[in-house]
């Protein structure tokens, strides 16, 4: 038997290697998209887990309504990095810094 | 399980704004080349009438609907209309500034309805599921309209930037929901309050907490969440930079009562300690980082960050009147935001931006009603006695000081005296330096008029603020 604390532990890794990527990923653009589709996932994978466990159907029909806007946010997301290709000709982290102070 | 017919009725406001989107939308295809005078007229219909409909069936009510998800009462009521005027002020600044550039079509007014939309809809939230799903519409539009500009690489960075970080903060906000939903096995405020008020599985919901806490600040824009806020003010087109800046704040508000005062009110003690570290903070960083600015659009990003901690005193307080004079707090910071940008949007044209603190120089002697304007805007955000900025740093002070945490007003006072430099300094330069290029101002008469309406708003809730307050009191007495 699986135990509820079993999958609270999985999601916790997960979300917390999606804001790693985030954090510590200085060349790639489509790495933070990829990380933040991570955070995503952990969260569904939470709240799968309590529902099964409380028994309450809620919880899942969160996730399908998680599953629909994260691919709207992929879809701007991958936009606003086409359009900053062809601004910049990079795609690199490290090179978004025309504005400071 | 039976199915019960939702009452469409209470929802009229959003089923309204919605429609009208769709109408927008397809009048906007077929009617191009006419500069899309139509979808912008249109839009401003739509926040007219909005704001008429919610006052007619929302104030004085407390109805929920759609199986609890939705709530009909008056803090709803207030804050559509105040997000509905000034999107209005927002998108009346904007069409000039956008005819000029070459940049006027519909999708930006499209955009903006539909934000306004999502934070209708956050404002009516009644559980988990909604606050998310109105939060996530806000947030797709924001992201569309500053990256709006295609051609400019600084706008797409700051989208890129803003995209990253909202969505992090969304994860960290979703996350605190998982917890919470875990803790109190159910999506509804409701249940959710009445399970935190008895106090059972505390460490699943504290953990919780504090996950949605983040999200919160993030989304307010408050220390140390804040890193998105100048990137965005500076890089985003000015008109896209007001609508950020103005209506989402209100909206913020709208998060931070369902959630952490409807839904985990019950564990204040536990969020207040938190919430003093982000005032404290956001007031520091705010406030100094404001000082060294050169370009007015970012050094009114800092000035932002300064006013949300000011405005988190008020959750602090943790009192109805400090709910409310948060909220009287967010309102009016909007009203006098959205006419700084107003004057920046004024005084640009095609070609330069007048993004700069020192494009303010001489505006006295170009034109001496929008330096009045400008005065009180200034004084207003300033907080001298006599302007609204006053009552609103009054009120958030005095619900502190009523719960004994006077050093923490202190503490806001001696910032808000360190902020009055920066402002001072623009007024300084609208009056005192001059300019040897004053080209006289070419903006049209509805801009204008707009423009010289919003200062004397800020002047009137400065002389007759009562009105307002009382609304404010009234929409969190439930």
């Amino acid at each position: 038997m699986v135990e509820l604390s079993n999958y609270l532990v999985l999601g916790a890794i997960l979300f917390s290697l999606g804001v790693a990527g985030i954090f510590l990923n200085r060349k790639n653009a489509i790495i933070l998209l990829m990380s933040i589709e991570l955070i995503l996932l952990a969260v569904n994978f939470n709240f799968i887990a309590f529902s099964h466990y409380l028994a309450d159907i809620q919880g899942q029909v969160f996730v399908f309504f998680i599953l629909t806007v994260a691919a709207a946010e992929s879809a701007i997301g991958l936009a606003i990095l086409v359009v900053l290709f062809r601004n910049t000709n990079t795609i690199n982290v490290g090179d978004l810094d025309s504005m400071k102070g | 399980m039976t199915f019960e017919m939702p009452d469409f009725s209470l929802a009229l406001p959003e089923i309204w704004v919605l429609s009208m989107a769709c109408l927008v939308l397809v009048v906007d295809l077929f009617a191009k080349g006419r500069e899309s005078a139509l979808a912008f007229h249109l839009v401003q219909f739509t926040l007219l009438t909005t704001v008429w409909l919610s006052i007619e069936t929302q104030w004085g009510l407390k109805a929920t609907t759609f199986s609890g998800t939705y709530v009909a009462d008056k803090f709803a009521c207030l804050l559509k209309v105040a997000i509905c005027v000034l999107s209005f002020l927002v998108f009346a600044y904007s069409r000039d500034y956008l005819r000029k550039r070459e940049l006027l079509r519909g999708d930006f007014f499209l955009l903006g309805l539909l934000g306004v939309l999502g934070m209708m809809i956050m404002a009516s939230a009644h559980s988990l599921l909604t606050v998310y799903l109105g939060l996530e519409l806000v947030e797709l539009c924001l992201f569309a309209m500053v990256a709006y500009d295609r051609e400019n690489r600084v706008s797409s960075e700051a989208a890129m930037k803003y995209f990253v970080l909202a969505a992090l903060s969304s994860g960290m906000l979703l996350y605190g929901m998982s917890m919470v939903y875990g803790a109190a096995q159910s999506l509804d405020l409701a249940q959710i309050a009445a399970i935190a008020a008895n106090g059972e599985s505390g460490l699943l919901l504290a953990f919780g907490l504090t996950f949605i806490l983040v999200g919160v600040a993030f989304k307010f824009g408050a220390v140390p969440f804040h890193m998105w806020i100048p990137d965005v003010y500076q890089g985003a087109l000015t008109p896209v930079t007001v609508y950020v800046g103005t209506a989402p704040k209100i909206a913020a508000v709208a998060l931070f009562v369902r959630l952490l005062v409807d839904g985990l009110g019950a564990l204040h003690d536990q969020w207040q300690v938190m919430a003093t570290i982000i005032a404290v903070g956001s007031l520091a960083v705010g406030n100094l980082f404001a000082l060294v600015q050169t370009n007015i659009k970012r050094m009114l990003g800092y000035s932002t960050i300064a006013h949300v901690g000011f405005l988190f005193l008020g959750f602090i307080a943790g009192t109805e009147e400090g709910y409310s004079a948060a909220l009287f707090y967010a309102i009016t910071y909007g009203l006098m935001a959205a006419g700084a940008f107003g004057v920046v949007i004024l005084l640009s044209r095609r070609g330069f931006e007048a993004d700069l603190i020192e494009d303010m120089k001489g505006l006295n002697d170009r034109h001496s009603g929008f330096a009045v304007v400008m005065l009180i805007l200034m004084f207003s955000l300033t907080g001298v006695p006599g302007t609204v900025g006053f009552y609103a740093k009054w009120l958030v002070l005095k619900s502190v000081i009523d719960v004994n945490m006077v050093w923490l007003a202190v503490v806001a006072v001696i910032f808000a005296v360190i902020g009055a430099f920066y402002y001072l300094r623009v007024i300084r330069m609208v009056y005192f330096d001059r300019r040897t290029d004053g080209e006289p101002l070419e903006a049209p008469a509805g801009l204008r008029v707009v423009l010289a309406g919003n200062g004397l708003a800020v002047l009137a809730l400065g002389i007759f603020p009562d009105s307002l307050i009382t609304a404010c009191k009234a929409a969190l007495a439930g």
